[in-house]
């Protein structure tokens, strides 16, 4: 009932390729799901994250987040969450001024996706304390750490808050004792 | 040399910038002095600059003279270098570039780290980024760190396994040995990444799909423990445990039990708990919820849970969040295949969301809405999506006119409705309508005889509104042009007569070929039927006027159309009725499109000097009856009369099949002449007769007798015309062996629906007695789906003064001729 593979015109078409050769196992390989992508932006369009989880071209990656600018931001205030995009499904979601949007593929639970999205809000949100936007702009480093200790390779890495805030607090220790010793400030 | 300036500090500079060029212009100073930060080789500030790169990437600057930067950072002892070198190497390096290569030793080196941290910006990286070169050289190191009993980097392994998985598949079998416990963790992280390391080899290979069939028991425990645990506040969700690893098991439990009975039904149990029991109030509910629908409806599960499945999915369509209506007509859509009748009960629900706001609702709702119309609520739906179609958005009504169309022809109650919708949508979207919907609905309307008065009176009146909309324009010129007379005749059956006169109409049909608003296809329909009016309207001086005053017109293909009209008023009137003759009913060999019989063009125009003569449809009763006579039953044949003969003495050499009905308006079918001769004496262009065919290509089919009685014997001899292998050319060959010429001798074939026949002219219509000579006649046979031939032949002759007519069938088609 679910088949289909994805039509060779976007970002999936060099996710397959850079995939090596198909095993000929004649298995449905049109179930693939993952998270092709993670972009945040403001209201005005400025980008403040982007992490791919695919291979794709700088120019290639410039006119996906101009695709999605003008997607999300011309959305009607009381429409879905979700946008068919190319062969991507698009999830994106609005906390205060700033806009989080994943790309999926099709296969994907979309209303999980929310909860992905929801997820890491919280978890920006517990580290660093009634997060706003201008945390992220002058932590960016430190929305992609958070980030990568609960994503990785498009996929739910770590599924607890808990584990997730003390991996990060124990990894910043290690960051200040290393510096202590050079006396000089992180950065 | 002044410390370079922090991160946090640019920053802040830069958003004060107030236009573009201010911003760049203290990019471009700042990465001046990043860039000889960098000749200097200074490792203390390396990580500062590197940072400061990062940020200006994201604002969209280059910043590629970083990367290699960025590998100095991953090769130094300090973690926060190794943060943000590695940072930088997943936002500035991927595979294209040859750079990425010199990560690999770093990489396994800190795979090897003692700092688990380290370790995991390793397996980080390598899982985002890693290319199948650094995923063969590292895929020990990562399987080695899949079997730690360190719950922090099992889980990282096991995601970097994932990756090299996708990169390099052949790799999957050396992961095998380590999978062998995962699923007893208790640890929650390394239980999902687990189901995602054991998913990702489930669906690449059918070998590892059946070898960890025996995990299902196993995996439902697991999910029972999540649902039936009571609070956890560390995985807890709104009052559910862990919704990603019960929506990653349920995915994973999808995949085991796709083909397999007794998978299957080891989860029957789990599924039906969790549908029943999940808190549906919040969207983590609806989450899982969805994806055991979709687990459900994709195993083979028994038809009780599948029902309870579709009424799940009903009712998110009625909840109030659209997230989960829109996500409730996907599932639908992808189950209305399979699942027909339990879908169709939610269909006054699905119908009400074509009223919803939401864009992406909407089209979801017009799709599974068009997908469920069937021969018995055709009626209601069609009412509702016809008022779709009026409110719609510009961006549906193309698709939505479409699927109206094809709905309608396929579950037609009757024909007038089926006029009726075709009107609706014509006259509300007409200009939406797509451009091969013109020759369908032509077709279509041909087709539906009794109903021709009324449509043409109907699409009458819906010019004098509006001329915009150019499919209505080209089909209402059309008809009026093929059944003007019936528009002026003030007679109709299905609604109150209109009374025109012939001028009007006229004047409709010229003010279509002046406005503004038609194109130039627009206006060849009107001209061309402008010109068939001549033979059914009286007032032929007005349209000769017409004709002439465009045959200087600028338009190429009006100018090209006027000549030849001309040309028909003046040296060939007397082919001029024939011609502008009413049109055959169009069959179609497929009930998905024209056949190439009936039109390439929209109108369908018989051109000169080649046509095929229609018999008329005046008498379109006595042809059923003959029709359905000759082959009996179902299979109406397709009859194809011969082809009328370039002679500069009658109207057409006519021979019609069906003999003695008389044409009206047509001259007097005058028998082929008697040409004692088995030499065909007229030869047409481009259909060549037997001695011009290949030989070469009949040397393969025997001849046959098709009939043989009475003294009259007829056998076909076959070729091929090579032009078309779907086309067998026969040839007849008729004796007679009695002692009395046969006179009047008339041979009529009739061939099954999937056939279609045309027959040439007789060489006579005499068999001369004692077998002195023969009538040899030839019959192409165009059979495109390769069936077996058949074939009911009608003969009819004079012997001996009195009449003889006899019927029979030829099954004895040697292979070759049909193959």
């Amino acid at each position: 009932m679910i088949s289909g593979k994805s039509n060779n015109v976007s970002i999936s078409s060099q996710l397959l390729m850079s995939l090596g050769p198909h095993s000929d196992c004649g298995c449905v390989r049109s179930q693939r799901t993952m998270i092709h992508f993670i972009l945040l932006f403001s209201r005005q369009g400025k980008l403040r994250l982007q992490k791919w989880y695919t291979t794709i071209a700088d120019r290639e990656k410039k006119k996906v987040i101009r695709d999605m600018l003008m997607l999300v931001l011309a959305r009607p205030p009381r429409s879905s969450n979700f946008i068919q995009w190319r062969d991507l499904k698009i999830v994106y979601k609005r906390y205060a001024s700033l806009y989080f949007c994943a790309g999926l593929e099709n296969q994907d639970n979309e209303l999980l996706a929310l909860e992905v999205l929801h997820r890491y809000v919280e978890l920006l949100d517990k580290y660093f304390g009634n997060v706003c936007e201008l945390d992220i702009i002058f932590n960016f480093e430190k929305a992609y750490f958070i980030l990568d200790e609960f994503l990785m390779g498009g996929e739910v890495l770590e599924t607890s808050k808990v584990a997730v805030g003390g991996c990060l607090e124990d990894a910043d220790t290690l960051q200040e004792t290393m510096d202590e010793y050079m006396n000089k400030p992180a950065y | 040399m002044p410390a370079p300036i922090r991160l946090r500090e640019l920053i802040r500079t830069i958003r004060t910038a107030r236009t573009q060029a201010e911003e760049r212009e203290m990019i471009q100073k700042e990465c001046a002095a990043i860039r000889s930060s960098f000749r200097e080789e200074d490792n203390t500030y390396r990580c500062r600059n590197v940072a400061k790169l990062l940020y200006m990437h994201m604002l969209g600057y280059p910043a590629h003279f970083g990367q290699l930067e960025c590998l100095k950072l991953i090769a130094s002892q300090k973690f926060t270098d190794k943060r943000i070198g590695y940072l930088g190497a997943m936002l500035l390096l991927d595979e294209r570039q040859d750079v990425h290569l010199l990560m690999t030793n770093c990489i396994k080196n800190d795979l090897n780290h003692s700092t688990q941290y380290v370790q995991g910006l390793a397996l980080c990286t390598l899982g985002c980024m890693g290319s199948s070169e650094m995923c063969r050289d590292l895929a020990g190191e990562v399987e080695k760190l899949l079997k730690t009993s360190n719950s922090y980097l099992r889980k990282k392994a096991a995601l970097c396994a994932v990756h090299v998985i996708r990169k390099v598949p052949e790799l999957m079998e050396m992961f095998l040995p380590a999978t062998k416990n995962l699923l007893s963790e208790k640890n929650h992280g390394v239980l999902h990444t687990s189901v995602v390391l054991l998913t990702e080899m489930c669906e690449r290979s059918p070998d590892m799909l059946s070898h960890f069939r025996k995990l299902v028991p196993q995996l439902v425990r697991i999910l029972k423990n999540l649902i039936m645990s009571g609070y956890s506040p560390e995985h807890d969700v709104s009052g559910i445990s862990d919704p990603f690893l019960q929506v990653r098991i349920l995915r994973l439990l999808r995949i085991l039990g796709r083909s397999d009975d007794d998978s299957s039904e080891a989860m029957n149990d789990i599924l039906a708990q969790v549908a029943t029991n999940t808190e549906t109030s919040k969207n983590v509910g609806n989450a899982i919820l969805y994806e055991t629908v979709l687990t459900i409806m994709d195993i083979k599960s028994e038809s009780g849970l599948r029902v309870l499945a579709i009424n799940i999915l009903g009712r998110f369509l009625l909840n109030n969040d659209k997230n989960i209506r829109y996500v409730a007509l996907t599932s639908l859509l992808k189950t209305v295949q399979t699942d027909h009748n339990a879908v169709q009960r939610h269909r006054s629900t699905i119908v009400d969301c074509l009223k919803d706001l939401d864009v992406s609702i909407k089209r979801r709702a017009m799709e599974l809405s068009f997908a469920l119309v069937n021969g018995n609520n055709i009626r209601g739906m069609m009412k509702e999506l016809l008022y779709f179609l009026d409110s719609c958005d510009p961006e549906f009504k193309a698709d939505c006119a479409s699927g109206v169309f094809l709905a309608a022809e396929k579950y037609a109650p009757s024909k007038r409705w089926h006029i009726d919708t075709i009107m609706r949508v014509l006259t509300t979207a007409g200009s939406y309508v797509r451009d091969d919907s013109v020759p369908n609905l032509i077709q279509l309307i041909t087709n539906s005889v009794e109903m021709h008065a009324y449509t043409v009176q109907r699409l009458y009146k819906a010019l004098l509104d509006d001329i915009s909309q150019q499919p209505l324009v080209q089909v209402a010129s059309w008809c009026i042009g093929e059944y003007g007379d019936l528009l002026v005749s003030g007679q109709c059956e299905e609604e109150e007569p209109i009374q025109v006169t012939e001028d009007e109409v006229l004047d409709v049909l010229e003010g279509l070929l002046v406005s503004n608003l038609s194109t130039p296809v627009t206006r060849g329909y009107s001209l061309t039927a402008i010109m068939k009016l001549s033979t059914r309207f009286s007032s032929v001086n007005r349209i000769k006027k017409v004709v002439s005053i465009y045959g200087s017109s600028i338009d190429v293909e009006l100018q090209q159309r006027a000549v030849e009209y001309n040309a028909l008023f003046k040296k060939y009137d007397h082919m001029r009725p024939a011609l502008l003759e009413r049109m055959p009913i169009m069959e179609k060999t497929a009930s998905n499109g024209p056949t190439e019989i009936v039109q390439t063009n929209g109108e369908t125009e018989p051109s000169m000097g080649e046509s095929k003569h229609p018999p008329p449809i005046g008498q379109p009763a006595n042809q059923a009856n003959d029709l359905l006579d000759l082959l009996g039953g179902n299979d109406v044949p397709v009859i194809q009369t011969t082809m009328p003969t370039k002679t500069a003495s009658s109207g057409g050499e006519l021979l019609d099949l069906l003999g003695d009905l008389s044409l009206s308006g047509g001259p007097a079918p005058a028998p082929a002449p008697s040409v004692p001769t088995s030499q065909p004496t007229f030869l047409l262009d481009g259909i060549s007769s037997q001695p011009l065919f290949n030989d070469i290509a009949a040397a393969g089919i025997p001849p046959m007798t098709a009939y043989n009685k009475n003294g009259l014997k007829i056998d076909f001899t076959f070729e091929r015309a090579n032009p078309n292998p779907n086309i067998a050319v026969i040839t007849i060959h008729a004796s007679n062996s009695t002692e009395a010429d046969m006179t009047d001798f008339v041979f009529q074939a009739a061939v099954p629906k999937t056939f279609q026949l045309q027959l040439l002219s007789p060489s006579s219509n005499v068999v001369p007695a004692l077998n002195q000579g023969t009538v040899t006649q030839v019959i192409r046979v165009l059979n495109p789906q390769k069936q077996q031939l058949r074939m009911r032949v009608k003969l009819t002759y004079t012997h001996k003064g009195s009449a003889f007519q006899d019927l029979s069938e030829v099954n004895n088609f040697p292979p070759q001729s049909w193959q």
